[in-house]
């Protein structure tokens, strides 16, 4: 008999069948990309010649991606947790309005933001055509996560506490900073640096207007490969994106599950 | 361990705050070289303003002055001060083992490496917590975290060891045990100590004066025992203890048919206080005061007994044990005037 | 009890020190850019500003996105909100995986969902061969307003649903319990014990979910999709036409619609 906490039937069906919907392409996907013929499916048997065919074409993308969202993650750490610091100590008007302003990037499409970049420093042509512009609009975009991140963390009344201790035991603010707050606050610092190497690895819409056929990540090879290529080498391209992108993510958060439970917070 | 012993001179300080409450009235407080100050009062009396601002956390108001021994460190913050501070919730750094929490400020000092460990070895006996050095804080009871606040404020052998309701956070039994190691382990250290709480049972155990304190100002200071016995002020006889409201009619005590007259009160006096265990409790007899039971609570070492009586608000006795009153019954009551403290309903 | 502000806590310099390389570099890659941006359409007069509503075929390009983005919030609310709620309390082997699967299309760039679209409803797609199987014919969906909806539910469902089981799993227990001690049936627990408990998570959610699906170009651009959402039409109007200004003006709307439901729902909350 089934329980009053257990859910009826009726939604265990629709929670599969929303599960059918979701996981079914990404399975068909990494199929698509490994048959020899997509129309014909599986009997024309497995292959890895799309995803060799990939590599060939667009193999520098991921590593761009990657090296795009290392940099973004520790430009991030370098300038925002301090800032996330700030931020939680300070009670001036000035420090409440960099807050706001910090959640406008989200609020407004990322669209428009690469526009304004191209407004303002399209001109610089060596600038312009680098994977810094890129790498600036990353940052732009994913600063505020880390630093609203951050700096939940650092408000939390104990931290106050641990910080009148070093204090009073004579540690200097770079000692204390470096020596007790920061390690206090790495569950959310990790958990901010995930966040940004996702939401780098996967940013499309900035990306897509600021890049040049140079400057290309791997969101923009695949929109350039789903238009021009063969659906078996959009699948494998997909499939390699999965592989990039899965252990990555997994062993981030294992990282993150690993501290959390030894930090002794 | 062998600390200096300073004196703690604090004079006319004040805090005001951003918003305009008065945390402090001026204050005026001297700490005896090795003496442990209890500043004892209910939440919101100003107790931890004071400590905070003997600590250099918080900045005193213009015109106020903090020394120890003699050197002026009014301007000083709190990381220049040579203080040593127990937090309430201990505040140890959770990523630290036990050994690395107690060293930290020695680390800060860049004290060598044989030296620091030598003193991290040596307080770790003191506080006994040998063989739990590798922990982290986590791992530890509170009775442990507290002892290691206490190890890591010690270690850099300050002037001045502040200690803000360190025991708060304990449960009953835990806290009475650890109250009277805390006691033990100031005392053998011999270090000037201000302690904070609102806990006057831990105040009477550890320290040796005591600075009773209300709405922001020092009431009164003293021993706990004159304290106990001849408070100068109601709100000190209220806190330290219990007390009984007696009223006075002209110049005399009546109390259902008990009558002290020519107490001989000073001029001002608007009544009189009397504590429950100075109540006498006995069968009804010629001179005493005549009073029913109106309800009697056994609290294991002793009986509290409400005494309702004819013309007066209700008593509250405590009796020995094993004393016969029941509910209901009538009794005798008699009140030793040496034990009577007079009420002057002026302000402090 | 405030005993914590005033004398020697870090002083507003060093505060602002900390802060500096972050202000730095967000007014001068942002603040400026946008503030440059917001003064681009005055170059061709200040109507431009309104083009959104006064040319017909940006109005529409306008509504429509507007439409769809509503539409896709709610279904992918009510849907998240039963998913989450039932992966939450069902526990199965297997749960923390499919939870996992489930939100990992929140990594996905827009492009790869246009394209799992395509996979599913598109000329050579699974729903194709399958309906050419049944004797209905080759069955494509991916190009127009209903394969746009899919996909847009398929981006958005993994936000929904992972913030409905955390919400779930934070409900209280005891409320659920108290109300079916007082004899509630299940559609009353769900009515007065759960839906009152999980608003704050609905309007953040629905506020995110909104916001996302105004803004989102990768999906309608690898579908090509007839149904035109602004944010092509913006790119059409920069790319093809070269028409800054414009693109500018468009941008603006969007993004001034945007910021309006995100700060209403943060204000509601």
């Amino acid at each position: 008999m089934r329980n009053a906490r257990q859910a009826p039937w009726a939604l265990v069906a629709l929670t599969a069948l929303v599960a059918l919907f979701m996981v079914a392409p990404i399975a068909l996907s990494v199929m698509a990309g490994l048959v020899n013929n997509y129309s014909v499916g599986l009997r024309s048997g497995l292959t890895l010649r799309w995803v060799g065919e990939v590599w060939e074409n667009y193999g520098n993308t991921v590593g761009w991606s990657l090296v795009l969202a290392l940099l973004c993650v520790a430009g991030n750490l370098v300038i925002g947790v301090p800032c996330a610091y700030a931020l939680a100590r300070s009670r001036s008007r000035a420090a409440r309005l960099f807050e706001e302003l910090l959640t406008l990037p989200v609020a407004v499409p990322g669209l428009a933001s690469a526009l304004a970049l191209i407004l303002a420093y399209g001109t610089l042509a060596g600038f312009r055509q680098s994977f810094a512009f890129i790498l600036v609009g990353h940052m732009v975009f994913t600063l505020p996560f880390m630093v609203r991140t951050v700096a939940s963390a650092f408000q939390k009344d104990e931290l106050l506490s641990l910080e009148e201790a070093a204090r009073s035991l004579g540690a200097s603010f770079a000692q204390r900073f470096l020596g007790v707050l920061v390690p206090a606050v790495l569950p959310a610092i990790v958990a901010g640096s995930l966040m940004v190497f996702t939401l780098s690895v996967g940013e499309f819409n900035l990306t897509w207007m600021l890049h040049t056929p140079l400057t290309r990540t791997l969101p923009v090879g695949l929109a350039d490969s789903y238009a021009s290529m063969r659906i078996e080498i959009g699948s494998a391209y997909t499939l390699v994106f999965l592989i990039v992108i899965l252990p990555v993510l997994w062993g981030l958060q294992a990282v993150g599950t690993f501290i959390e439970k030894h930090h002794g917070t | 361990m062998e600390l200096e012993r300073t004196r703690v001179d604090v004079v006319q300080c004040a805090k005001t705050y951003a918003d305009g409450t008065r945390g402090l009235q001026p204050t005026d407080l001297t700490v005896e070289p090795g003496e442990v100050l209890a500043l004892l009062g209910p939440s919101g009396c100003g107790k931890t303003t004071l400590l905070r601002l003997i600590a250099g956390l918080e900045a005193p108001d213009a015109g106020s002055r903090i020394a120890f021994g003699g050197t002026d460190v009014t301007h000083l913050p709190i990381e220049q001060r040579g203080i040593g501070m127990v937090f309430q919730h201990y505040a140890l750094f959770p990523q630290m083992t036990v050994e690395a929490n107690i060293g930290y400020g020695l680390k800060i000092r860049g004290v060598a490496e044989a030296e620091h460990r030598r003193v991290v070895g040596e307080l770790i006996d003191l506080v006994r917590l040998t063989g739990l050095e590798k922990r982290r804080p986590a791992e530890l009871s509170g009775g442990q975290r507290q002892r290691v606040a206490l190890a890591r404020a010690v270690a850099v052998r300050p002037r001045v060891l502040l200690l803000d309701e360190p025991l708060t956070a304990l449960d009953a039994k835990l806290k009475e045990s650890l109250r009277d190691e805390l006691a033990e382990l100031l005392r053998r250290l011999h270090i000037t100590a201000i302690h904070v709480t609102h806990d006057q049972q831990e105040a009477l155990a550890i320290a040796d004066r005591l600075a009773v304190m209300q709405a922001g100002r020092i009431v009164q200071v003293g021993d706990g025992e004159t304290l106990y016995r001849t408070p100068t002020h109601p709100f000190v006889a209220a806190f330290l203890g219990r007390v009984n409201r007696l009223a006075l009619s002209d110049g005399g005590l009546h109390l259902g048919g008990l009558d002290m007259s020519g107490l001989n009160c000073a001029p001002g006096t608007t009544g009189l206080l009397v504590r429950p265990e100075d109540v006498e409790v006995a069968a009804p007899a010629p001179g005493w005061g005549l009073g029913s039971v109106e309800r009697r609570s056994f609290l294991g070492d002793r009986v509290q007994l409400t005494l309702a009586i004819q013309g007066h608000a209700p008593l509250v006795a405590d009796v020995p044990r094993d004393h016969p009153a029941r509910t209901g019954e009538t009794v005798g009551i008699r009140i030793a005037r040496d034990r009577l403290m007079p009420l002057t309903e002026t302000a402090p | 009890m405030s005993v914590r502000h005033g004398g020697f806590a870090p002083s507003r310099a060093l505060l602002a020190a900390c802060a500096a390389p972050a202000v730095a570099f967000f007014a001068a890659f942002w603040l400026l850019p946008v503030a440059l941006l917001l003064a681009l359409p005055a170059r061709q007069g200040w109507a431009t500003y309104f083009t959104a509503l006064t040319n017909t075929r940006y109005l529409q390009s306008l509504l429509q996105t507007l439409g769809l983005s509503l539409v896709v919030t709610l279904a992918t609310l009510v849907l998240g909100a039963l998913v989450g709620i039932t992966l939450a309390r069902q526990r199965f082997p297997g749960r923390q995986l499919l939870l996992s699967l489930l939100t990992l299309p929140l990594s996905f760039p827009g492009v790869i969902v246009g394209f799992f679209l395509i996979l599913l409803g598109g000329r050579q797609g699974v729903v194709a061969d399958l309906t050419e199987a049944a004797g209905w014919g080759r069955v494509t969906f991916a190009y127009g307003l209903a394969g746009l909806f899919l996909a847009y539910l398929y981006f958005s469902l993994p936000r929904a649903i992972g913030t409905y089981t955390a919400a779930a799993r934070a409900m209280d227990a005891a409320l659920e319990e108290a109300a079916r001690s007082l004899g509630a049936s299940r559609w009353r627990v769900a009515r007065d014990v759960w839906i009152p408990q999980l608003q704050a998570t609905t309007v953040a959610c629905g506020a995110i979910v909104f916001a996302t699906a105004m803004g989102a170009f990768g999906t309608a651009f690898t579908l090509s999709a007839k149904f035109e959402v602004l944010p092509i039409t913006i790119y059409n109007e920069f790319t093809n036409y070269a028409n800054f200004a414009l693109a500018a003006s468009l941008s603006i709307t969007l993004g001034l619609i945007t910021w309006l439901v995100l700060w209403v729902s943060r204000r509601v909350a």
